[in-house]
């Protein structure tokens, strides 16, 4: 393996300021990484190399003329494939949009091409974003890098595997219920969901209006607030952009001090269904956070137990309302339209063909909750319940300044095990829901491998609105502290966890990234 | 409440989706658990709790109506199922009777 590949997004930005590489050099060898492991991970529905060394080569003609470029200039990216791009076909993991090559680009990945960031391919995702595993996906399974045989999670599996897999140092991710925080958490890489508004939703295919939260993903903090950075700020192509300075989320990574920051610890988010391995690591963050200077406060949230429920409402009634823009007239797949159907039979015709049984459940749930004689029970009361759930988070910021709570509450399961049980799927995004309903700044940051299956866990840390600043204070606090303790990245550890790797060339990769990173 | 195999054939057909029988069996009992799992929010908001529709508060916002760029129709129509003279071609819209 090559090293570029195990560098940090900083890292090879500074190496190809002072010219020890180029952005084609960079980009080449992360298209070589791609090649040689993407039949194990299969983490990409698409890859671009022309137009990535296309674009590499821009950068680095830029640079030769002396042009003033931005930190994360000829760094490789991989893109959700939620977010509408000129450059490659984007699916959303539909087959209903198998192909369609969208005539704009959304303004995150505008903003990306703007930073001169290479954009090597669009990653795997459930379909439509729905899923916690990436198994919903119409294309492909993506497995995890730390064990083949487990899910990646999601539905931001796709990009969450290509960081882990040293495809790509940055990936853009979306975050409706956890989608960017819950596959960090079990791929062990980092991923946050800005607040809600601080990135633009434009160009994003919508799955719930009210919580898609675009953000970045990265393996390490620092990385993750240079691409926040990046692509945050107000658009006034979203109606719900917020008009205010994108928070100063460098500077807090950078600073990764938690002296005198008083961290809430949710007690709802402990007990049963919680994997004794997540918990143990989760307390032993929190004590290296307390031996840092950060005052430790308990927060009960009782409301954030009807979060699932209220979400698992509020979701698909936005999902079967957004989604009925897949009519089989403007875009996707359209079946059966011989002369004789009318528009309403080929439509449906065409939907049922397009949409998978995820997409199918919450189109028709939301159909349901949204229905006369159902509305208040259902979706009013779901409305009230995010009320109940702000007022917690108002209540809990009022006693600390961030919160914290493991991500989710299992490591990665196997793939297959929850696909036929959708409620064990949606238990997986718990500790993540509550931040997407009330709108505030979330982070997972990886806090070790949990000693009951040797795979990584997710430390989650939720900041009030705007406050996103505050997540990368602490998480990259934590990072430094756990990876001085470790003697490295968590990432290095990859190579003990791959028991039962099949392909050989997977394991022989690890072992040699693993021997790098420690040497 | 039990959410009837009739009833997801109803709701399906509401939201224009042609489900066989065989994923009509399939959905029906999961849909009736996931709903029977998620009907206690109903319990829990009194009458006094106002709802939240949208996590941050938004207020309309006014800007000057200018001209500005945007797609081609042959853009617009690059993605389209099929497309005629310059438009979006779509099965008849009237039954056989009209």
């Amino acid at each position: 393996m090559n090293d570029l590949v195990t560098m940090t997004a900083s890292q090879l930005s500074a190496l190809m300021a002072s010219g020890q590489t180029s952005a084609r050099e960079v980009t080449e060898a992360h298209l070589a990484q791609i090649a040689a492991i993407e039949a194990d991970v299969a983490a990409f529905l698409s890859v671009d190399s022309a137009g990535a060394r296309r674009q590499a080569d821009a950068v680095d003609a830029r640079r030769a003329a002396g042009d003033a470029l931005g930190p994360l200039a000829g760094v490789p990216i991989a893109v959700k494939d939620i977010f509408a791009y000129r450059g490659l076909p984007t699916t959303c993991g539909s087959k209903m949009l198998d192909g369609w090559m969208s005539p704009y680009d959304a303004t995150v990945v505008k903003r990306t091409l703007d930073a001169g960031m290479v954009v090597v391919g669009k990653t795997n995702m459930d379909e439509f974003a729905m899923g916690s595993s990436t198994e919903n996906s119409g294309y492909q399974t993506t497995h995890n890098p730390w064990d083949l045989d487990r899910v990646p999670g999601g539905s931001g599996g796709g990009s969450a595997a290509a960081l882990a897999a040293f495809e790509a140092p940055l990936a853009l991710g979306t975050d409706t219920g956890g989608s960017i925080r819950q596959p960090a958490s079990v791929t062990g890489t980092v991923g946050v969901k800005p607040t809600y508004g601080g990135n633009s939703r434009y160009g994003v295919v919508a799955m719930a209006s009210s919580l898609d939260t675009p953000g970045p993903c990265a393996r390490t903090v620092l990385d993750a607030a240079l691409l926040h950075e990046a692509i945050s700020g107000w658009d006034p192509m979203d109606s719900t952009s917020i008009n205010r300075p994108v928070p100063p989320v460098v500077e807090a990574a950078r600073r990764a001090d938690v002296k005198g920051l008083r961290l809430g610890v949710v007690k709802e988010f402990a007990g049963e269904g919680y994997q004794p391995g997540v918990m143990r690591r989760f307390e032993e963050a929190l004590v290296a956070l307390e031996g840092m200077g950060a005052q430790l406060v308990e927060v009960s949230c009782p409301h954030f137990a009807y979060a699932l429920g209220a979400y698992y409402l509020i979701m698909p009634s936005e999902v079967s309302s957004n989604l009925a823009r897949f009519d089989a007239m403007r875009y996707g797949v359209r079946v059966g339209d011989d002369g004789a159907r009318d528009v309403e039979e080929v439509t449906a015709l065409s939907r049922e063909a397009g949409f998978g049984d995820e997409v199918k459940r919450r189109i028709i749930i939301g159909t349901y909750a949204l229905s006369a004689g159902y509305y208040d029970a259902y979706y009013g009361s779901a409305q009230k319940v995010r009320t109940l759930i702000k007022r917690d988070f108002e209540a809990a910021f009022a006693q600390a300044d961030a919160l914290v709570s493991p991500t989710s509450p299992t490591t990665a399961w196997r793939l297959g095990e929850r696909v036929d049980d959708p409620l064990a799927m949606y238990r997986a995004d718990l500790c993540t829901i509550p931040s997407n309903l009330a709108g505030n700044a979330a982070i997972s940051v990886p806090c070790g491998l949990s000693p009951d299956d040797d795979l990584p866990v997710g430390f989650q840390i939720m900041a009030p609105p705007l406050a996103d600043d505050r997540l990368y204070l602490v998480a990259a606090a934590l990072e430094g502290a756990l990876d001085d303790a470790r003697g490295g990245p968590l990432l290095a550890k990859l190579r003990s966890s791959v028991t039962g790797v099949k392909q050989p060339t997977l394991a022989r990769q690890i072992l040699d990234l693993a021997k790098e990173v420690e040497a | 409440m039990a959410l009837s195999a009739q009833e997801v054939e109803r709701l399906a057909k509401l939201a224009r989706i042609d489900l066989t029988p065989e994923e009509l069996e399939r959905l029906a009992p999961q849909l009736d658990l996931i709903i029977s799992s998620v009907a206690t929010v109903s319990e829990v908001a009194g009458e006094d709790v106002g709802v939240t529709t949208h996590a941050v508060e938004l207020s309309n916002v006014f800007r000057d109506d200018v001209v500005g760029s945007s797609l081609s129709s042959e853009a617009a129509l690059s993605g389209a199922p099929v497309a005629e003279d310059g438009r979006f071609r779509v099965p008849r819209i009237l039954g056989e009777e009209s």
